[in-house]
């Protein structure tokens, strides 16, 4: 069959050789190689971590820039779109079963572990005097600590995010109206939106921290809460940086009323934190 | 729909060249190539090291190493075969086949599929990386139980993010899996079309898609326990290490299906390739598997017995453990239905795909004698489990690894191995295999625990049988490695349809060898 690099709509393209995924796989290496050194304070960690980023960053923009020019030079026919739309939302449910089993991990603490640390048989014999309760920082941690409440920045939070995916529904209509001020415009306010989040979460960290005494080392809620909402924001500022790329994407005039499956696959990524984040306002900070 | 190749290098084979070919490739059988034989060298270097554990245990003392570094060869031998060998095998044949059974000219995303396999290199070096650093290397068992693994060196966190890596590749390769299955079908291959050996893997993805992130979880909670404080797994914070051992069985069970299903699949087209008949109840297997995959999500505290659970607990999972048997008898019965009244000739796959059937049954049914409660209080962590797990990983994922690689060599390279030596590679594998693995039953049920380097005098002679059997097992795979390379190098040319049973498209439709871009243009199936 002749080489062809025009769009056909009865073809499924398929990708020439390329280097990018070896570049990954050694920015991957070299991440994880430096993670461990950091941990174990070996010489040089942070060296090979900036040299990880480095790749990392080579490696992001090589590969996606490539698939955005094969995108937008027209080789992805239906099919392909459809094969996209496959994959993220695999990808999504893979990140759902990794939260899961953090809010796996709460459940037990709360429901299980920390009652059993409390009755009759094991208080008897190794915490005496420990009382079932939640929040709680566990039998054999002195230090004590005052729970998140729900009702201050959390809550402001839920709003932010509850209104980012409405902005970023709104930038999707005005998509597929070819109005493309309100795309725009309605993907700058999600970001923003995406922002402020953050920066609201990274000041309730400093708070938990500074005044509340609240931290990782805080037994079962200090590792739930944190861990929780830790990589909920890291999901938080992935999303954000995609939005920002769609942004600029938009910008540039990517993107039709009928074909824009980045977009939406951003959007997508953005709704499921958005659901993720509205069971940890309800597991994490409210019930407690 | 017909293909396009970017720049279409790789068409005519005018692209890279050399380890840059490899390097870069995208084309499915490339790809599948590598991972099988990524998955050969790690089943050796976890060879190696089963020998090692083997000849520590041919006598009672400690004789060659000591009991740390016997634990370390424990944990990585069960890890690198487990994540090296077994999984990148199966993986390797879902490269070559899908896109070959289903009409479709490749992977649906050829680029990741390059990710995914170039993902396991760097997982395997910072698992040799963990055998030389300070401390020594870990030796937790490859199922990494809190407390011991928290007070390990560095080892245990480049095992960490080697299994974060893995992890990774796991994942886009089951996304790419999926979605090639249910987007790339040509025209008229309906879903119940396909050979079963896709439906097998559409369903191993799927279980992969939804334990693997839970893995990842559970040694993420690992390495923060050790290092930033938290307290997941340790009750002076109100963790628990037995919270470890649920998420990691909720990822354990399905993950052990992970290996057996695609092993299912090669089965389900072996058999009735030599049988001369169709499968038996082609819809009941396809309904089975994901009954398995199913029930596999719930039955995972069947590993935890002994670790103290509420009696009802127990019961649900004995009980929920015991159903699995089920799904299970339904594949094997169809199995040898299809071989009743079949015109049945034994070459080496069929001799593989036998042996799995006896083998793989024997180790369902000691699985079934685990799942009952009060017995696997006894038999828990003795020679037992490892002889039960033997069967069904050696002699029922590996022994249909061996078949499906004797059955489609000639599809892949054009040209016949030694029958002869193949058929010998077979009967010293089954030989050696029940020489080191059933005497361990006795081992077990008289009470030799595992994973100890050491052992009471009365359990010498079956050790010793266990090792030689070992040894023998190990030395019978440098047989095969010798059939594949002269296979390669000097085998005859293989006819069209070496196997004239064999009615799957790619046998076919495609010619012999198949050409480096399956499906130019899809197939019209009737
Ligand atoms: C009818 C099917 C099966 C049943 C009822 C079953 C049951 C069990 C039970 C109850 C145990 C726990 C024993 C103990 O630790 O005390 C166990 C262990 C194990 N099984 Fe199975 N099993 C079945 C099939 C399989 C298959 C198909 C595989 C893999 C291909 C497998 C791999 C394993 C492994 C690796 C372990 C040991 C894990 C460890 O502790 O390191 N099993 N099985
Ligand atoms: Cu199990």
């Amino acid at each position: 069959m002749a080489s062809t690099t025009h769009a056909n709509p009865n073809s499924y393209y398929l990708p020439a050789p390329s280097h990018w995924p070896v570049v990954g796989s050694v920015a991957v290496f070299l991440l994880m190689l430096s993670l461990v050194m950091w941990m174990n304070d070996v010489n040089g960690g942070l060296l090979v971590m900036a040299a990880a980023f480095a790749v990392m960053l080579y490696f992001l923009f090589g590969w996606f820039g490539t698939v955005i020019r094969e995108s937008e030079s027209g080789l992805y026919n239906k099919q392909v779109d459809v094969s996209y739309r496959w994959a993220m939302s695999w990808f999504i449910f893979s990140e759902v079963m990794f939260f899961a089993a953090f809010f796996g991990a709460l459940f037990y603490m709360r429901a299980l572990s920390v009652p059993w640390l409390a009755d009759a048989e094991t208080g008897d014999l190794l915490w005496q005097g420990f009382k079932s309760a939640w929040p709680v920082s566990g039998p054999g941690i002195e230090e004590t600590f005052t729970p998140m409440g729900a009702w201050g920045i959390p809550a402001i939070n839920t709003l932010i995010l509850l209104t980012s995916g409405l902005t970023v529904t709104w930038a999707h209509w005005g998509l597929k109206k070819n109005n493309r001020g309100q795309l725009t415009f309605g993907l700058l306010l999600t970001i923003v939106l995406g922002l402020v989040f953050l920066s609201l979460q990274v000041y309730e960290y400093v708070h938990a921290y500074r005044d509340l005494n609240l931290t990782l080392a805080s037994g079962a809620y200090g590792a739930t809460f944190f861990m929780l909402t830790g990589f909920h924001g890291f999901h938080v500022t992935l999303g954000t940086i995609m939005l920002i790329v769609i942004f600029f994407r938009a910008l540039k005039g990517h993107f039709t009323p009928e074909r824009h499956f980045g977009f939406e696959a951003v959007s997508w990524y953005w709704h499921f934190v958005d659901v993720v984040w509205l069971l940890l306002f309800v597991l994490v900070y409210w019930l407690v | 729909m017909e293909a396009v190749h970017g720049h279409d290098h790789a068409h005519d084979h005018h692209g890279p060249t050399g380890i840059m070919k490899y390097l870069t490739t995208t084309n499915h059988k490339d790809i599948g190539s590598m991972y099988l034989w990524f998955s050969f060298s790690m089943f050796l270097l976890g060879g190696a090291m089963a020998l090692v554990i083997r000849a520590e245990l041919f006598q009672p003392g400690l004789q060659i190493v000591n009991p740390e570094f016997f634990n370390a060869m424990t944990t990585y031998h069960g890890l690198i075969m487990v994540f090296g060998a077994i999984m990148p095998a199966f993986v390797g044949f879902a490269n070559w086949l899908i896109p070959m059974q289903i009409g479709a000219p490749d992977m649906a995303f050829p680029r990741m599929n390059n990710w995914s396999f170039w993902l396991l290199p760097p997982a395997a070096l910072l698992l040799i990386l963990a055998q030389f650093t300070p401390g020594g290397p870990a030796g937790v068992g490859w199922t990494l139980y809190p407390p011991l693994t928290i007070q390990q060196g560095m080892s245990m966190d480049l095992t960490i993010f080697a299994v974060h890596i893995l992890g990774m590749s796991s994942i886009m390769g089951s996304i790419n899996i999926i979605t090639t299955v249910l987007n790339m079908r040509a025209p008229g291959m309906t879903l119940m079309k396909m050979p079963l050996f896709c439906w097998t893997w559409l369903i191993t993805a799927y279980l992969l898609i939804a334990v693997m992130p839970v893995l990842a979880g559970a040694v993420t909670m690992l390495l923060t326990d050790r290092h930033f404080d938290t307290h997941f797994f340790n009750p002076a914070g109100g963790g628990d290490p037995v919270l470890f051992q649920h998420i990691f069985w909720f990822f354990g069970h399905p993950e052990v299906y992970i290996i057996a299903i695609p092993a299912f699949g090669v089965i389900s087209q072996v058999i009735p390739a030599f049988a001369r008949k169709p499968l038996f109840g082609y819809s009941s297997m396809v309904y089975a598997t994901a009954s398995i995959a199913i029930l596999s999500f719930l039955v995972w505290a069947h590993h935890m017995y002994t670790v103290g659970m509420p009696v009802q607990a127990q019961l649900y999972f004995m009980f929920a453990t015991m159903l699995i048997a089920v799904p299970t008898g339904v594949k094997v019965f169809n199995w040898v239905a299809t071989m009743w009244k079949g015109s049945m000739t034994f070459e080496t796959p069929m001799l593989f795909a036998i042996g799995f059937l006896f083998l793989f049954t024997i180790g369902g049914f000691t699985g079934l004698v685990l799942a009952i409660t009060p017995v696997d209080v006894q038999l828990h962590d003795t020679y037992y489990v490892v002889a039960h797990f033997h069967y069904v990983m050696v002699a029922g994922a590996l022994f249909s690894a061996f078949a499906g690689i004797y059955f489609w060599l000639p599809k892949w390279i054009g040209k016949m191995y030694d029958e002869g030596l193949g058929k010998l590679h077979f009967w010293l594998s089954f030989i050696f295999f029940n020489l080191a693995f059933f005497v361990q039953h006795f081992l077990g049920l008289a009470g030799m625990p595992r994973r100890i380097p050491d052992y009471s005098l009365q359990f010498t002679d079956f050790n010793m049988v266990s090792t030689i059997g070992a040894f023998g097992f190990g030395l019978s795979q440098l047989l095969f490695l010798y059939i594949i390379l002269k296979a390669i190098r000097s085998g005859e040319k293989a006819p069209q349809r070496p196997w004239e049973g064999a009615d799957s498209i790619e046998w076919t439709m495609l010619p012999t060898p198949a050409p480096y871009h399956s499906f130019e243009k899809p197939p019209v199936i009737r």
